[in-house]
């Protein structure tokens, strides 16, 4: 598993943990190539949904963050989304489905260094971990594969 | 015509189960741990149940499977080619021990699937299909195979029918080419039969289904849809553990340049299954939905197919969350 | 029950409620929802352990809705389901009569929703205690144990939606699962497609779920999906300290927020 690059997927708010990724960028910081940064309006935005879309579509680890508690744009998007991550996350333990391949950070606007601290812990983590065989076996599995092993 | 009797013994009956897991895939009924019964590839002799007055869901994946690939697609940016699932591939099933009810929906489905255009699907995996079937020795009240001219010991749909001896021992009946061969290959394992008789299940008839289909005539605006199905919840359990249900939906589903139509199961249960893209909806409420139900069942499929869409397996009252009770419905319609 | 059949005559002769929402026996001897409309039809009433259905999910059912003011047979479940749905302004209280049936199967006098109110703040809310074993037992899996038990779950799963169906809370006129621009849930009742939408209803029902267990019962192949409906229930008390359906003005536990909630995960 040597050559083996995780690809990860980061659901960030637009208003500070997009920004600080600017300033991970601006400040000539580098970090690892292997993020997909994709960009919310805010972290209350960020369905469930769109994680297990990222797994189901070959993610292997994954990335959210927005703003800290009481910095955020909208004023209590960020709470409603801790809130959902409480319950998301033990209901996927419940499931036994690998929380931690899921790192959950608040990086403010003026977080360039924490940014590529999180991206960097994130990836050599997962690269650790390795690929999700399971969620993409679960995905790849159509119903004749199915007929067929058992 | 006059079918073959042949007496086979217990003991050879798990050698014929073995010669067949042998050379085919044998689709047949255990009891799981939660009581449930269900259909497996191949499970160990042991663990095949003889005495199940119903499996859970019906057999009818075996030739209209929950979800079926129909083709798979790739596009590029100046072509897009398409593949054919090679039916070819499919394997020898040898279906074990399913019940005439289940064995009688396959010629139900044949007459759908089959109406006008011959959905190859279907048919090439019917071709592949051996039926060992196993004519009922208990039932409960959800039974009325014989209110929808089926009988607990019907022959229809089966190649070779067991039925079971009150010794413990069974009988065979050949009754197709395909179940005679069986008999061809592996003589030795049955005997002539004896005087002993077979223990069949006693179903009584609740109503008679030309009555039904004679009532449904002009049943359409009567208010019993109304008051008999405000209890439905709409879900599509009736539907899909139906061994005639033959409704399907059709998805694509795409990844990146490259992706699959497959048909799933759907239900004229739900409220989406005939919504528009206007938003208008012709069955709009659950009353209406029901309705259709019973109907297409009993009163479009005799017309159009020459065949009752029901076999009397009784699978839809006895997963129905709410006990909409169809025998208890239908023989309620008779008098209306 | 004779009571509960001659307080339901007394509301259907005096027009105080166009049906009342009960059970009946059917022919095999199950219990089933029965809507009497008219008080000669009364004495069909039954109530006994056999009456298990949640009659709550009638409550938003349209044809059910058009008979006006109702009164429904409730039990514990019931009753918070009802707190659930006006707090979620999908019934008005008003329109609505309690018949409340107490644990050992007598008739509760319930004449107002406060009053319905006292009742369920005097009831153990937890999860049911067979339940709750179950429950014990699979959080004592490791993770490898779990995922293995609930696919080999899910693996039965035919997607007719009776989980849904069954279900109070879930009375969305169209639900995520039906949407396809984009397609959120895959359609097809395969590992992928069954494993999303449980997680998928589980999640929707987090915080509103009253652990009456109408979803696991329902559901025709035997999947004990409301095992997981009620670990977050247990999760929504350990966290937030709230239990669903015991008030009518109550915020569902996922719109709202307290500043200090706690969790450790976030860095």
């Amino acid at each position: 598993m040597s050559d083996f690059e995780p690809k990860v997927v980061a659901f960030v708010c637009n208003w500070c943990t997009y920004a600080g990724a600017d300033l991970t960028g601006t400040s000539r910081l580098k970090y690892a190539s292997n993020v997909k940064i994709i960009r919310f309006p805010c972290t209350g935005r960020i369905d469930f949904m769109l994680l297990l879309k990222a797994f189901a579509n070959g993610a292997d680890g994954i990335i959210v963050s927005g703003c800290h508690p009481n910095d955020c744009h909208y004023t209590s998007g960020n709470f409603h989304a801790k809130r959902r991550w409480i319950m998301f996350k033990e209901l996927m333990d419940f499931m036994g489905i690998d929380m931690n391949r899921v790192t959950f950070s608040w990086v403010s606007a003026a977080e360039g260094a924490k940014w590529a601290e999180v991206v960097n812990e994130t990836v050599t983590r997962i690269r650790e971990m390795g690929p999700y065989v399971s969620y993409k076996e679960l995905v790849n599995k159509t119903i004749e594969e199915e007929v067929k092993n058992e | 015509m006059e079918t073959t009797r042949k007496l086979i013994r217990k003991h050879s009956l798990e050698l014929l189960y073995k010669k067949l897991s042998a050379s085919n895939k044998v689709y047949a009924p255990v009891t799981a741990t939660d009581k449930q019964v269900e259909y497996k590839y191949n499970p160990p002799f042991s663990d095949v149940t003889f005495d199940h007055i119903r499996s859970t869901l019906s057999v009818k994946n075996l030739v209209f499977p929950k979800v079926e690939n129909l083709f798979i697609f790739s596009n590029s940016k100046t072509e897009s080619s398409i593949t054919d699932v090679n039916l070819n591939l499919l394997p020898n099933v040898v279906l074990w021990g399913s019940h005439p009810c289940d064995n009688a929906a396959f010629d139900i489905l044949r007459s759908i699937f089959c109406w006008d255009i011959n959905d190859e699907f279907f048919s090439k995996r019917l071709e592949k299909v051996t039926v060992i079937g196993l004519a009922c020795h208990t039932s409960d009240d959800y039974c009325f195979c014989t209110s929808t001219g089926n009988a607990p010991n019907s022959v229809k749909g089966s190649d070779i029918l067991l039925s079971k001896l009150s010794g413990g021992d069974y009988i065979a009946e050949f009754i197709t080419a395909k179940g005679s061969s069986i008999l061809a290959s592996s003589p030795e394992l049955f005997e002539n039969e004896t005087e002993e008789k077979a223990v069949i299940a006693v179903v009584n008839t609740k109503f008679s289904h030309e009555q039904v289909t004679e009532k449904l005539q002009t049943a359409f605006e009567h208010p019993f849809w109304v008051e008999n199905s405000l209890r439905c919840i709409g879900c599509g359990a009736c539907t899909y553990v139906c061994p005639t249900c033959a409704c399907f939906d059709i998805q694509d589903e795409t990844k990146g340049k490259e992706g699959r139509r497959y048909r799933s199961w759907d239900s004229c249960g739900f409220g989406l299954f005939t919504l528009h893209t206007s938003g208008h909806n012709p069955r709009h409420v659950q009353s209406q939905r029901w309705r259709q139900r019973i109907m297409h069942k009993f009163s479009y499929m005799p017309d159009r197919n020459e065949s009752l869409g029901c076999v009397g397996c009784g699978r839809c009252s006895s997963a129905c969350p709410v006990d909409m009770n169809i025998s208890e419905q239908l023989e309620a319609l008779q008098n209306i | 029950m004779n009571n509960l059949i001659s307080r339901a005559k007394e509301l259907l002769e005096s027009k105080t409620v166009n049906v009342v929402i009960g059970y009946e026996a059917g022919p095999t001897g199950l219990a089933r929802p029965a809507f009497i409309t008219d008080s000669a039809k009364a004495d069909k009433l039954i109530y006994d352990e056999r009456c298990v259905q949640n009659l709550a999910v009638y409550l938003t059912k349209a044809e059910v809705k058009n008979f006006g003011k109702m009164a429904i047979v409730a039990r514990l479940p019931v009753m918070r389901s009802i707190m659930m749905l006006i707090s979620e302004q999908q019934v008005i209280g008003d329109n609505l009569i309690i018949l409340g049936i107490s644990e050992d199967n007598s008739l509760l006098d319930i004449a107002s929703i406060s009053v319905m109110q006292g009742y369920i703040d005097k009831c153990d809310l937890g999860n049911p205690s067979k339940d709750r074993e179950i429950l014990a037992e699979l959080n004592k899996m490791t993770p490898e144990e779990k995922f293995s038990w609930w696919q080999n779950q899910f693996s039965k799963c035919i997607k007719c939606y009776a989980c849904r169906q069954a279900c109070p809370m879930c009375y969305c006129i169209r639900c995520t699962v039906e949407v396809n621009q984009p397609q959120w849930i895959p359609v097809q009742a395969n590992a992928h497609g069954n494993t999303e939408w449980h997680i998928l209803r589980a999640m929707h029902l987090a915080g509103r779920c009253i652990s009456c267990g109408e979803c696991g019962r329902a559901c025709p192949v035997g999947i004990p999906c409301h095992l997981l409906t009620m670990q977050l229930a247990d999760q929504v008390w350990n966290y937030f300290h709230v239990h669903a359906g015991t008030s009518d003005k109550m915020n569902s536990v996922l719109s709202t927020y307290e500043p200090n909630d706690k969790e450790s995960f976030i860095i």
